[in-house]
Formats: structure tokens, sequence, C-alpha cells
């Protein structure tokens, strides 16, 4: 509009130039706060819901029929009949074993099979990477995974729900594009200083790659805590259930959570309190590691998507 | 066999192994391939364990899907099982019609997704893009990525007691005297509700590729076009859309190889509440007559052809790209 090109009022105008795209006008700027407003307040809001519901003493939940916004009081009852023992306590030690030892398995072969691919100079290692590229192309089919499964020996076991997919072709890569990033002088000059394959793996790898070993981690820990149909699928036995099947038999189902089922001695609160408190302690592990590992998101996820 | 690729050192160091046999680390061209691996052995013991987990898993995994030939019995196993030909891929394509009705949603829910949720993370990038406080673009970012990280277990109870019965909506709407809506389990409205679970789930984190790509756009072609006296509108649509194109067809590419596979996990947890005949689609057909109902063979054929079309389109998409000028996924 105004083609004054005054330099010293830059902010001013709406026709100034930022980064060679014009300055947004006064509307379109009100226009854009209002839409992320509504778009992050579609995310917020049922995460709010759900932590009120969980938190809301039961008369309230009860003249509400469900859905609380904002609790009149803070009422702990549902989270101590969910957590002193019971089904939901077990399966939640369950998740946190099944997650802890996956994500320690995945990170180790991951990174182990990401550095060796990384030295192109090995002998095979065209092939082993081919490989593995090769294997991100199709995916086996539920029936032949469940028959490996199964000839295993794997069935009703934790191992079913950790080691089939405890090595993530796609974060090979991401880790291998990394290594292969690194400065070569730094490897050759820890290589004249006596460093075998295994020391400057341990040594020099492990240690600088951390913040793509943090995102890779985080994939891997994420799934092993979501995993829900391969559990489904493999895990016949409820005593071995992780935490997302118990969600989905007495969240998504609606099955109603008696006291022999919580092992909690006490009156309980309504159901969809203690529904709510179930989702709350699947979705609170998540957001705590979530913000730590958050700002390296867009370095580990670029490697991979420029590289792989 | 022997590694020809030398371009980033020049006379490599060969690894000087503490107590290594080879004595000659001169020449490695002239080494055999024994005396090779035994100088590479430490690096392929770091893949063995990861390498075997991707044999086992994918590969043998995938010869599995012999049975799709067979009558299989599990009781029988894959040895002993009878051969039956074709018949499995016979029965399903002479008009099965459970089969038919998963293919036909398979291919209404790709149909929807392709219009409704691939733009969406395109548009909410170009939105969070024109910001320009870095500040609020972080914090914006932050809250919509969450719900990737959710499971399908999660998204679908959220969902539930937002649109569900004892909702968040249905209460609201109860507290003002208004009529409830009922939105889960009601089969109208199953294909907008699993499209939004899917915009809600996964816009956010797919904007993070788009956001890459627009970091990585030249600045002087918008400071050209500006100057030029382009608009905001017109730069988006000279400069800005062009830029994308590239990563927008490798997406639409790869979008195409899983055209057969649509929310599997999202579906089957609602399956209960909706019924089969809308929510079943290829994948939890397998699921339901394989493992559930017995159906092996038929199942896993179901399986096989589900695999080889998602194969045989994404190259032929690749091909198509190529002919129009477009780099593709790969280039063979």
């Amino acid at each position: 509009m105004s083609t004054t090109t005054a330099p010293r009022r830059r902010k001013a105008g709406s026709g100034t130039l930022i980064d060679g795209v014009p300055r947004p006008g006064r509307v379109e700027t009100v226009v854009k706060a209002i839409v992320l407003t509504i778009v992050c307040g579609l995310v917020i809001l049922p995460f709010v819901g759900i932590i009120s519901t969980s938190l809301a003493p039961a008369e309230q939940v009860n003249t509400a029929g469900g859905f609380v916004l904002l609790p009149e009081g803070i009422d702990f009852t549902a989270y101590r009949s969910i957590l002193t023992g019971g089904v939901v306590t077990r399966a939640l030690l369950i998740s946190a074993g099944v997650t802890a030892v996956g994500t320690v398995l995945s990170l180790s072969l991951t990174a182990m099979l990401g550095w060796a691919l990384s030295r192109r100079q090995t002998v095979g290692n065209r092939q082993l990477l081919l490989l593995v590229l090769v294997s991100l192309l199709f995916n086996p089919g539920i029936i032949p995974s469940y028959l490996v499964v199964q000839q295993l020996g794997m069935l009703d076991s934790l191992w079913a729900i950790i080691v089939p997919t405890s090595v993530s072709a796609f974060n090979v890569i991401v880790v291998r594009a990394f290594f292969v990033g690194l400065p070569q002088e730094v490897m050759d000059s820890a290589r004249i200083d006596g460093a075998g394959e295994w020391k400057l793996f341990w040594y020099m790898g492990l240690p600088l790659a951390r913040p793509v070993l943090a995102v890779v981690g985080l994939f891997y820990g994420v799934g092993y805590w979501n995993a829900f149909f391969n559990a489904m699928l493999y895990l016949s036995d409820s005593a071995l259930w992780p935490l997302q099947l118990v969600l989905r038999t007495y969240v998504v189902d609606g099955t109603q959570l008696g006291a022999q089922d919580l092992g909690a001695e006490m009156s309980l609160p309504p159901q969809t309190t203690i529904q709510m408190a179930i989702l709350v302690i699947s979705i609170v592990p998540i957001l705590i590691v979530y913000p730590f590992l958050q700002r390296h998101f867009a370095k580990g996820m670029l490697t991979g998507a420029v590289k792989g | 066999m022997t590694a020809t690729r030398e371009t980033r050192a020049p006379a490599p160091v060969p690894s000087a192994e503490p107590g290594g046999g080879t004595s000659k680390p001169k020449r490695r061209e002239s080494q055999g391939f024994w005396a090779r691996l035994r100088r590479d052995h430490p690096v392929l013991l770091l893949a063995l364990p990861g390498i075997a987990v991707v044999i086992v898993f994918q590969y043998v995994a995938l010869g599995g899907n012999v049975i799709a030939f067979q009558d299989y019995q599990p009781y029988l196993g894959i040895g002993r099982s009878l051969w039956v030909g074709f018949e499995n891929f016979t029965i399903l394509f002479s008009g099965d019609p459970e089969f038919l009705n998963a293919l036909r949603n398979t291919l209404y829910i790709t149909l929807l997704q392709t219009i409704f949720v691939f733009p969406a993370p395109i548009i909410l990038a170009l939105l969070l893009n024109s910001l320009v406080s870095n500040k609020v673009k972080q914090a914006v970012q932050s809250v919509l990525y969450l719900p990737h990280f959710l499971s399908w277990v999660i998204v679908v109870a959220v969902f539930q007691q937002m649109l569900g019965g004892a909702g968040m909506i249905n209460n609201f709407l109860r507290s003002h005297g208004w009529d409830t809506v009922d939105i889960i389990g009601n089969p109208d409205a199953f294909y907008a509700l699993i499209t939004s679970q899917v915009i809600w789930k996964d816009t956010g984190w797919a904007t993070i590729l788009f956001l890459a790509v627009l970091s990585q756009i030249d600045r002087s072609l918008y400071e050209a076009s500006a100057m030029d006296g382009a608009t905001r509108m017109r730069q988006i649509w000279h400069v800005t859309l062009p830029g994308m194109k590239p990563i927008i067809v490798l997406l639409l590419i790869l979008k195409l190889g899983d055209s057969l596979s649509v929310g599997f996990e999202q579906l089957l947890l609602q399956q209960q509440a909706v019924g089969r005949g809308v929510s079943e689609v290829l994948d939890t057909y397998v699921y339901n007559n394989g493992v559930i109902g017995g159906a092996w063979g038929v199942s896993a054929a179901v399986g096989l052809v589900k695999g080889l079309v998602g194969l045989v389109l994404v190259l032929v998409a690749n091909k198509i790209a190529h002919i129009l000028g477009e780099e593709g996924v790969y280039r063979a």
C-alpha cells in the first residue's frame, strides 16, 4: 500500500518487508491469532476436562452427569483407588517395565546398527544397508508376523511386545545419517591414538550422538508405552495386560471396574472419575518427558527426513 | 564386493586394531575377503543383533505369507498344511461380500483422508510460517505436536469423553436445555468422526516436515517477488507453494503406497461401538477373520494382495512423478 521506503520506521507500515515478505496487516494478524487460539484450544481443552473430571468430587460429577470442566474441589480418591493395587496398578507397572526394558534394548540395537552402517569401508556395508532400506518398503502383514512370534514361543510373554518392534529401520537410518555426518577427522585422529572400533563407538560416537539418541529414544519409548495392537494380538493372558489394554477395556469399551478389580477397600468414586484418572496416568508420563526432548525434535527429525 | 566409494578420506587409516593379525595395512584393494572380514569383525559384531531382528521379523516373517497358498491349520504348521494353490484368492475375488465391504470402506477412507487430512498440515504450516514472532510459533508448535505422542486408545477415549453421551459437548447442551447429539457409535457420523480424529492427532506433527522445507526456500525469491509488487497471497502462490511441491509429491506417493492400510488401531477400537458394516477395513478384516475367526489362509491372501498392491502403487506413482519432472521417492 504505502510505497514509502523510509528505512527508519521499519516496523510501522504494513508494506514493510520482513525477510522479503510484506509485513502482515492488522486484520490478518487478528484473524491468525483467533484461528491459532481455537486450534490450540481444541488440543488443550480435552486435557483440562479430563484432568478436572478425575479430580472433581463425586457429588459434582454425579450432578453434572459425567464431564466436569472446572472441579469444585480437589479429590484424589479416584487415584488412590486405582493406584493401591489391582488391575490398573499392575498394568501401570507392566507398561513402565516394558517401556524401560524396550527402550534400552531398542536404543542399544539401533545405535550399534546405525554406527556399523555408517562405517562405509566395512565388508558388506552396502549389502547390509540395502537389507535395512528394503525392509522399509514393506510390512510383512499381521498374520505372518503372528506366526513368527508364535514359532519363537513368545505368545503370552512380554517379550512379544518388545522384541519384534525393537529395531525400527527408520530410526536406524536416522541414527546412521547422524554418524555419517560426524567430522571424519575426529574419528581418524582417535584411531591414530589407538582406539579400536568399539572404543571409537563407545567414547566418540555415543557421546556425540546424544541429541539424536534422545529423539530416537523418545520415539521408541512412546512406541512401547503406547503398544496396543501387538499386546492385544500376542497377550491373551489378562494378567500381562499393559496399560493400553486396560484403557481399552475399562475406558473405551466402558466395562465397569468393581472394587475387586481394584483391590481397594473403599467406596469407589463414580466410574467416570476412575476412567478419567486411568486416562490421566496414561498421559502423564508422556507429558513429563515431552518438554525435555522437544527441543531436539526438529534437529533429529530433519536428519532423518532429509537424508533418509 | 570391493568398496569403490572412496570420496571421503583420500588415505583412509586402516583400523589399527590393538591385537590385529593383518600386518599389511597399506592397500585395501589388495586384501582378500577373509582378511577384510577379520579386520572388520568388530563393526560387523555391532551390526549383528540389529540385523538379526530385521531378518527375523521382516524377512522371515515375509516368508510366512506362503500360507496364502495353503489351507493353513495352526496345529499342523506351515510344513504339513495342505497346499491349495490360488484357492484362497479365488474365494476372495469371486465376490465375498465381507471382503468387498472392507475394500470399499478402505478406499472410501483413503479418499477422505487424501481430501481432508493431507492438506491440513500444509495449511497449518503456511499459517505458522507466516507468524512474525518466533516465540508464538514455538509455543503453538509445542501444543500441536503433543497429540501425536498419544496412543490411539487415548485419542479414541478422549473423543468419547468430548463427544459421547456423557461427554463435554452433550453436558453443555443438556445444561442449556438443548437436545443432545449422538456422535459416538452413530454410523452416519462415523467417517466424519474418524477423519477429525486423524486431523486432531497428527496435523501438528506433520507440519514439522513442511516447516523445514519452508525454511529452506531462498529468501531472495521473496524479495524479488516483492520488488515486482507481489502481495503476500501472490507470494504464497508463486514462491512458497512451488517450493513445497517436491515434498508434497513425495508424501503423496508414500501415501498412495499406504492407501490400503488405513487407521487400523483407530478403527478396531471403535468397531464395537459402531459395528463392522462401516468400520471394517482390509486390516481389520485380516485380523477379525484370520486371528479371531481362524480363516488363516484367506486372510493371509488379503494381506499379501494388500502389500503387493501398495508396492506396485508406489512404483507406478514414482514413475509418474519422474515423467512429470519431479524427484519422487528414489531414482532407480
